[in-house]
């Protein structure tokens, strides 16, 4: 009897933090938000006790499309307008909620070791450059701006030889930091967290604007708490952060 | 149906043909790696042996993932070998289907290795003993009464290796990148597709995979049961 007693409390202490924590939303993020989201997560719940943040970070497309697939996820932000519209489209997420809260930008990355001194898009297509890395046109946002970049330039077709598609920006930084491509598109404030593996040589300016929105998602449970979350991005406190991991205003 | 059709129409078989050409010469090299080896811990004993032994197994429980990072460390443009490779011929493996192939080949070895390794353990010596009272040299023995004898077990560890080699993808993901219509093999493609959410091209590679894989299983117990 006493044993039974002792396991049964055992049980419920156990399952009390499960209990405590029932405050807690899921943020399916870009991965180029990765580091400042980090960060925000634990400030916010600072500022709400009981509350707890999960972080899901991946490409655009493969969140929205882990969100169709029905992940328990509260709150997504992407880091283009396509896989939001593609979101809004499949009412997926709550379309009164929707705002863009950070913009950024592209640019081109070579190793800061052994890089092939790239000055212009039409440099890469010098025999210096064997291969390029770029996101999945697919899923990955930064790889649609690639194309928007390289269409208009007219360097899509001739460099596609030479391109190795990355699951996400996060994957292209990390193939041009260890040097196995010559050169690589990532966001800004991706090339700015890897400063001394990779050097930034050029910003081309994108057809459309690299904005970010987020939303609450349709299926969540824990809708005021997300709504909050998405207010607290727009607070002074959490712009500094995101100014400081170089983030442009919407 | 009529969308099944076009569906089929408009496939692109290009990573099928990929991952066969991968597994084959991935299999090859598993299958003269893993002979010499199973030769050598079936018949040889050494300080160390089982130790070593164990490290070849290896592939066969460590994650993918640690398999490609080495790969990738050692054979990376900054890796000792890699480096060599580059300032000498000007070829790395990375991005490139020979990337996929080394690391099929090595996530396959354990399997040739292991059969190989039993296989040899179970060849009665005297019938060695005897061809070389023959005046056989220890070649011919080898070639013409050990392999023989053996060749059941290896067939059936060759053939699993090669169903091992086809369903690679941590390794060679990391090491190949899945650049379509060159490093982009068949569980790659079927990766792309899921995130893509093209579900019903997924689908018709993931029955294509899974009949591939069955064929090659029957084969393989086929032979096991030969022994």
């Amino acid at each position: 009897m006493r044993t039974t007693s002792r396991l049964l409390s055992l049980v419920l202490a156990m399952a009390l933090p499960l209990a405590a924590a029932a405050q807690q939303i899921t943020v399916s993020a870009a991965a180029s938000l990765t580091d400042a989201f980090k960060e925000l997560g634990t400030q916010f719940e600072a500022t709400k006790p009981g509350a707890t943040v999960r972080f899901n970070f991946a490409a655009s497309g493969v969140l929205l499309q882990q969100i169709q697939q029905g992940a328990p996820v509260d709150v997504f932000a992407s880091a283009d307008e396509v896989t939001m519209d593609r979101a809004v489209e499949q009412k997926l997420v709550d379309t009164a909620t929707r705002k863009d809260f950070v913009t950024n930008s592209l640019v081109l990355i070579e190793p800061t070791q052994g890089g092939p001194d790239v000055k212009t898009l039409q440099d890469l297509t010098g025999p210096a450059v064997k291969k390029i890395a770029i996101g999945k046109t697919a899923t990955v946002p930064v790889g649609r701006y690639t194309k928007q970049v390289l269409d208009g330039a007219n360097l899509w077709a001739p460099l596609e030889p030479k391109f190795v598609q990355a699951d996400s920006v996060r994957q292209v930084l990390d193939y041009v930091a260890r040097g196995e491509v010559e050169a690589g598109f990532v966001y800004r404030t991706d090339a700015a967290i890897m400063g001394d593996k990779v050097k930034v040589v050029l910003t081309p300016s994108t057809p459309t604007p690299v904005t970010y929105p987020i939303a609450v998602v349709g299926e969540s449970k824990e809708k005021a708490l997300a709504k909050d979350f998405i207010a607290y991005m727009s607070t002074d406190a959490a712009q500094k952060v995101l100014t400081r991991f170089g983030f442009g205003k919407p | 149906m009529n969308t099944t059709i076009s569906l089929l129409a408009s496939m692109d078989w290009f990573p099928l043909g990929l991952s066969l050409k991968v597994a084959a010469f991935a299999t090859l090299l598993a299958l003269i790696v893993g002979l010499a080896l199973g030769w050598v811990f079936a018949r040889k004993r050494f300080p160390g042996r089982t130790v070593l032994e164990a490290v070849f197994m290896l592939p066969l429980v460590l994650p993918p993932t640690v398999i490609g990072y080495g790969i990738l460390v050692l054979a990376g443009r900054r890796g000792p070998i890699g480096a060599w490779l580059r300032t000498h011929f000007d070829y790395t493996i990375i991005f490139n289907w020979h990337g996929a192939v080394v690391a099929s080949a090595v996530v396959a070895l354990p399997l040739v290795l292991k059969s190989a390794s039993a296989a040899f353990e179970g060849v009665d010596r005297s019938l060695e003993a005897a061809a070389s009272t023959l005046r056989q040299s220890p070649l011919s023995v080898f070639l013409r009464v050990t392999l023989p004898l053996a060749w059941p077990g290896i067939l059936a560890g060759t053939l699993l290796a090669f169903a091992r080699a086809m369903g690679e993808f941590g390794a060679s993901l990391m090491v190949a990148g899945s650049i379509p219509k060159q490093t982009q093999t068949l569980s790659m493609a079927i990766y792309d597709a899921v995130q893509a959410g093209q579900d019903d091209m997924a689908l018709v590679l993931v029955i294509v995979t899974s009949l591939l894989s069955i064929t090659v299983l029957v084969l393989s117990n086929r032979f096991f049961s030969l022994r």
